[in-house]
């Protein structure tokens, strides 16, 4: 599968490095489900941190740390080595969502779309978190036009199914949209099939009509 | 990568002398996911304690706390290197993956999600070009740690900065008094050079 819009090297750096909140991190690491190239990239990453945490500064660690340790070891539960539970619920098996997103969906229980506003519809993922990251899956109806709008942080965004346009481009499944606070767009999705994606930012949406900024602490976004 | 599976055992008198730290580490996680090895334990513990724990600190935690988050890192270890997979990770890779996960879950309660090697592997099957990108863990630790090398100092100081302390990116380019479109771009060379894009 061959996917078109990557996030920035520096977002990449970022999830390697451990530092995106937790739905943003869930949406690279969806991305990266599809894309060889940015798997790789995060791979380079991580071996050149591990790299460095060998080659780099020791700290002195108490005598008894070892010893403590090791006692530890008996109290140990067996590992346990569990096969996934099989997909259960009629969300995950229209999407053939890939992991580690499928987990989040299962997690939920039962899910159900719920509105969000005209055409689109919302299931929460990751509520507002330590990390200040909140996720949500969000389905559009074929041909909506979304408000334009800019945002205050960090937005990442994946295509689950179908696509959507902006003015970036096309969209479509595996594609990850990276926004920052520069970049204002005004999404349609796709004609035929509407577009699902999943979304995640580490602050609210900045909207451009004011009757929009009020109702936005209502509909949560 | 069979060499890494058929490794001779962690107490092989001398191995240390013929293998790099780095190296005998990968050995040693293996011996403890297969076997349960307690003196491989203690000498992944040796080499990587004091180095997790100065990790840890420059990333802002107590002391105290810094210790209690080796130890846990070092437990996690044990409990998971049955999971360990050495063609897809040397140990030092697979080590810090572990340490940024635990410190993410201790400090905020948050997971670090990832794509399921299970599932990848079963896509790249069916995906020949997909299998090509595919590099063994070994030579990729190779051509990182060459690139590294190499890297110019610019660069070098903005993993370090990443990896080692917890600022976001802007603070980085405030702190580098840089534009953050020039770190940005210098993260950019970084890690295409880490790839092996750029020579």
């Amino acid at each position: 599968m061959t996917v078109d819009h990557h996030p920035f090297e520096a977002t990449l750096l970022a999830y390697a490095s451990g530092h995106l909140p937790e739905g943003l991190s869930l949406v690279v690491a969806t991305h990266l489900a599809w894309c060889t190239e940015c798997r790789d990239a995060v791979a380079a990453a991580e071996t050149a941190a591990g790299l460095l945490l060998a080659q780099g500064p020791q700290a002195e660690c108490s005598d008894a740390l070892l010893a403590r340790t090791l006692g530890a070891l008996d109290h140990r539960p067996q590992p346990a080595h569990q096969p996934p539970p099989a997909p259960r619920q009629a969300l995950l098996q229209q999407l053939k969502l890939p992991q580690p997103l499928q987990g989040y969906v299962q997690r939920l229980g039962p899910a159900r779309w719920r509105w969000l506003a005209p055409g689109v519809a919302q299931i929460p993922l990751i509520g507002r978190t330590g990390g200040g990251g909140s996720a949500r899956l969000l389905r559009v109806r074929p041909g909506m036009r979304m408000p334009l709008h800019g945002h205050c942080g960090s937005e990442l965004a994946v295509v689950l199914s179908g696509a959507y346009d902006d003015e970036l481009g096309r969209f479509a499944r595996g594609d990850l949209a990276d926004h920052g606070e520069e970049v204002t767009h005004q999404p349609r999705s796709d004609l035929q099939e509407g577009c699902v994606c999943l979304i995640a930012t580490d602050r609210p949406l900045r909207f451009s009509t004011p009757l929009l900024r009020l109702v936005q602490p209502m509909l949560g976004i | 990568m069979q060499e890494g599976m058929s490794a001779p055992p962690a107490r092989s008198p001398g191995l240390g002398e013929f293998l790099p730290d780095r190296e005998l580490m990968t050995v040693h996680l293996v011996a403890v996911g297969r076997r349960r090895d307690r003196d491989a334990f203690a000498a992944l513990f040796r080499f990587f304690a004091p180095r997790l724990k100065s990790y840890f600190l420059r990333l802002g935690t107590q002391p105290r706390m810094a210790e209690d988050l080796v130890q846990e890192t070092m437990l996690r270890i044990w409990d998971r290197a049955g999971l360990y997979d050495p063609t897809r990770a040397q140990a030092s890779t697979w080590v810090f993956t572990v340490a940024r996960n635990l410190r993410l879950d201790a400090l905020r309660g948050e997971r670090h999600p990832e794509p399921d090697s299970e599932t990848l592997l079963a896509g790249l099957a069916e995906d020949a070009e997909g299998a090509d990108a595919v590099l063994d863990a070994a030579r990729r630790e190779e051509r990182v740690q060459k690139a590294l090398a190499s890297l110019p100092a610019e660069q070098a100081e903005i993993l370090r900065l990443s990896f080692f302390e917890d600022v976001p990116h802007a603070e980085i380019a405030r702190r580098l008094e840089l534009p953050l479109g020039t770190v940005k771009s210098r993260i950019r060379r970084a890690l295409r050079r880490l790839r092996g894009l750029i020579d």
